[in-house]
């Protein structure tokens, strides 16, 4: 059996765009999502309800705001972003970025707040105590994690607006899966639906699996 | 030998309502100072301030010879243990939970499992080492937070109510053998309780507060038949009978 070579490309490229995405947002939202659960500042939670309007963004929106963003006459247009897999990362950012950062907080919330002050009154550093918090947090953070995941591997409106689904280039599963259903190519279609399926499956097995393992330490 | 505590004209508010005032306390070392007192009395907001998890508004506090606001507060804290009325275990087991705070300090791997190991003995608990926090009785996890402070050799050991979520059995027993570590270990501890009685085993002196103030400091048989004012006499006369 041979796996068609184009098939693979756009498989490859949807795992590292919305794997980097993801990972991206990761390294963005926990640490605002820490400071949004452990920090008491003015604002706080205007940001908070910011962030959680930001969980449920339309991708069709993001993709908009991206486009005019990276188009070439917008701010960011001299970089040349537009409809490159580059375009795609930032559209997914944007919208993974609010789901993982609102289930960091909600995560951290749900700890006894005693745990902070028992950790400071043994003697840990600020680092540290963020530190173990994460650690006793870990099994809704993983689960904030597939979320985020889940919320960029499946959307479709703004790999479409910011990629602008080329060929060899920008496209990616579900881009794809448009294309072939918009020309009757309904067997195209559900394979790569199938593809990407499976790709969510085996990434959120891969991540449940960790999560679990966790569990019964 | 001079106080390794001192405290003068400590004050703390929650909004307007002043919820702490202690003019002077000293506290010398190798002491055991109960602290008595009702619901509200601001006993464990007085632990709190001491750990420096929680600033005062007013009030100088002496430690070992230097006025808190010259230590490094992590420093400060790391000469300081403080063991809640719940145990507040994380999810990992006993033996790594007693490790904790000695992985804060950095102290050598290779002399870890020696003290841990010293100090589970020390409170019966050797055969739960491997056992998962959430896997505990209440008695049992009240002394994986007491053995997760001592094993810390803290400066400081304060105790806020460590025996408060126990039901009369395990409370009975952990009261006894914590009464004859206190006595045998010649460390300076502060510890909340609600009782002049187990105050008055446990504490070498007893400082009763009564609504956010220190009232009187003083041997159990001195706050008994001379309390210091009404409200620290109608405290005493709630209480089930008081032996010296």
């Amino acid at each position: 059996m041979s796996i068609d070579p184009e098939i693979l490309q756009i498989t490859v490229l949807s795992l590292q765009v919305s794997v980097t995405a993801t990972l991206l947002s990761l390294l963005l939202g926990l640490p605002l999502g820490t400071l949004l659960a452990l920090g008491r500042f003015p604002g706080r939670s205007f940001l908070m309800s910011l962030v959680n309007t930001g969980m449920g963004l339309p991708p069709v929106v993001v993709g908009l705001f991206v486009a005019m963003m990276l188009w070439r006459s917008g701010p960011l247009g001299d970089f040349h972003l537009i409809y490159t897999p580059a375009a795609i990362v930032i559209a997914q950012i944007v919208i993974a970025f609010p789901v993982v950062t609102g289930l960091t907080a909600a995560a951290l919330q749900a700890l006894d707040p005693g745990l902070r002050l028992q950790l400071l009154g043994l003697g840990a550093s600020r680092v540290q105590m963020i530190w173990m918090l994460w650690r006793e947090a870990r099994l809704p953070l993983l689960a904030g994690l597939m979320a985020g995941f889940g919320s960029v591997i499946s959307e479709i409106g703004a790999s479409m607006m910011v990629g602008g689904n080329i060929r060899y280039q920008t496209r990616v599963l579900t881009t794809a899966i448009v294309l072939e259903t918009s020309k009757g190519e309904f067997n195209n279609a559900i394979g790569l639906a199938v593809l990407l399926l499976i790709i969510t499956f085996l990434v959120n097995w891969g991540l449940t699996w960790i999560q679990q393992k966790g569990a019964k330490r | 030998m001079s106080a390794l505590v001192e405290i003068r004209d400590l004050h703390v508010r929650r909004g307007e309502r002043s919820v702490l005032e202690v003019s002077s306390l000293d506290v010398q070392r190798g002491e055991v100072l109960a602290l008595v007192g009702p619901n509200g009395a601001g006993k464990t907001t007085l632990l709190l301030v001491l750990a420096r998890l929680l600033e005062p508004e007013a009030g100088k506090i002496v430690f070992d010879q230097r006025p808190l606001s010259q230590w490094n507060a992590l420093e400060y804290r790391r000469k300081t243990s403080f063991v809640f009325q719940t145990p507040l275990l994380l999810d990992m087991t006993v033996a790594e939970n007693v490790a904790l705070g000695l992985k804060f300090r950095r102290v050598k791997k290779d002399q870890i499992p020696a003290r841990v190991d010293h100090w589970l003995a020390q409170f019966g608990i050797t055969s739960l080492a491997k056992r998962r926090a959430a896997e505990l009785s209440g008695g049992e996890a009240q002394r994986v937070s007491l053995a997760r402070a001592f094993v810390l050799d803290p400066q400081l050991l304060l105790l806020d109510e460590p025996f408060s979520s126990l039901d009369p059995s395990a409370r009975a027993k952990l009261f006894g053998d914590l009464t004859a570590l206190l006595a045998a270990d010649h460390r300076t501890v502060m510890i909340v309780t609600h009782n002049l009685k187990d105050a008055s085993k446990l504490g070498d002196r007893v400082a009763v507060m009564v609504g956010g103030r220190l009232r009187q400091v003083g041997s159990p048989s001195q706050i008994k038949s001379r309390p210091a004012d009404e409200e620290v006499a109608a405290f005493l006369m709630d209480l089930p009978h008081i032996e010296d």
